[in-house]
């Protein structure tokens, strides 16, 4: 955090503009680069969940699976917690 | 003949962001700094190229005519009169676009890389047919932006097709900076750019209003060696691709006295 922003935020002011173009920009490009309609990254989001769920439990509420760029190269990266508490052992018959 | 000639396509995918400044500003001082030079305006819907350098009146024949052989090359070619190193070839009618390919635009400056040492192109804006032509006959390009959403986000397509075209290598310059903006964070940071795109910085220039009043006059800024920042900023982008070591402009120094150290320090990172 920049003094700039720690003032900004003290005051209660919105933040620069600066960073919430650079924000917004990262993630428009990262799906610009992919070429995945917002569809599409829903249903693989869906799909990655319910692979995903039937050997762990994970908290969907939690759970994000995103498009992230760095140095022109896109990246999925999910992040799916566990729950803390564990239903069963065994993987869910389908 | 020139043996090592460089063909360098100057594109940005949106449109009005300064290609069209960039290549007559570019051409008159490559021109000026010894090297032979050929400007070619490849925008054959909305040529301007000609407008800018103040060569409207003296058209003959295009591109158009050079590839249906109904005219040489040099009777196409038109001579800047005060910087006789430098040469325009014009777009054609709109309607090329209808029947004109790649392979049309990899003929003409092959042409062109015969006679001269740097064949600037002028890409149209977008990434349709007109840019597909354009990038066909390119080695290398530079793409230009300014430091807002839109432009880097166009940027970024046209950078990702030249990569799949193989054009190599890929430099930037960014346009319209605002040094004031700059440092109270209300603009995009030339870093920010930079590691967004993935692109060496090629160069930068200030927005700066003799840009204007030298178009109304189409007498490119780097003409008349005028002290004008961005006169100041193409320059050196031109020297800096003839090989030159040129440092780079550093928009936080741009301004000095009490108020831009206290901007300076309030970008500090505290935490």
């Amino acid at each position: 955090m920049t003094l700039r922003e720690l003032v900004d935020k003290l005051l209660g002011r919105q933040p620069a503009s600066a960073a919430t173009a650079r924000d917004r920009l990262q993630l428009v490009l990262a799906h610009d680069r992919s070429d995945l309609s917002p569809e599409l990254l829903d249903q693989m989001r869906r799909e990655i969940f319910e692979v995903v769920a039937k050997y762990v439990d994970i908290d969907l509420e939690e759970g994000d699976v995103s498009l992230e760029t760095e140095d022109r190269v896109t990246a999925l990266v999910a992040n799916l917690p566990f729950r803390r508490t564990i239903s069963s052992s065994n993987p869910k018959p389908d | 003949m020139t043996s090592n000639s460089r063909t360098i396509l100057i594109c940005s995918g949106k449109g009005g962001v300064g290609k069209t400044t960039l290549t007559a500003n570019l051409g008159i001082a490559l021109a000026q700094h010894g090297s032979s030079t050929v400007v070619l305006d490849a925008d054959f819907g909305l040529r301007n190229l000609d407008l800018l350098l103040g060569l409207e009146n003296r058209i003959v024949y295009t591109a158009q005519e050079v590839l249906a052989e109904t005219c040489r090359m040099d009777q196409a070619l038109v001579k800047h009169k005060q910087v006789p190193n430098l040469a325009l070839l014009p777009a054609g009618n709109p309607r090329m676009l209808e029947w004109l390919k790649p392979e049309d635009m990899q003929s003409i400056a092959s042409m062109l890389e015969k006679r001269f040492d740097y064949v600037l192109i002028d890409c149209p804006a977008g990434i349709e047919d007109g840019f597909k032509n354009a990038v066909a006959a390119a080695r290398e390009a530079i793409v230009i932006t300014t430091p807002e959403v839109s432009a880097v986000r166009d940027a970024d397509r046209v950078i990702g097709l030249l990569n799949t075209h193989g054009v190599s290598p890929v430099q930037l310059v960014l346009n319209r900076v605002r040094p004031k903006m700059m440092a109270n964070q209300e603009m995009l940071a030339v870093d920010d750019v930079t590691d967004i795109l993935a692109l060496p910085l090629l160069g930068l220039v200030l927005e700066d209003e003799q840009v204007i009043v030298s178009t109304n006059r189409g007498e490119p800024l780097t003409l008349n060696g005028t002290k004008s920042p961005a006169a100041k900023a193409y320059g050196n982008i031109a020297k800096r691709l003839q090989g030159e070591d040129v440092p780079l402009l550093d928009p936080s120094k741009e301004r000095s006295g009490l108020r831009a150290t206290v901007r300076r320090l309030m970008q500090t990172k505290i935490f």
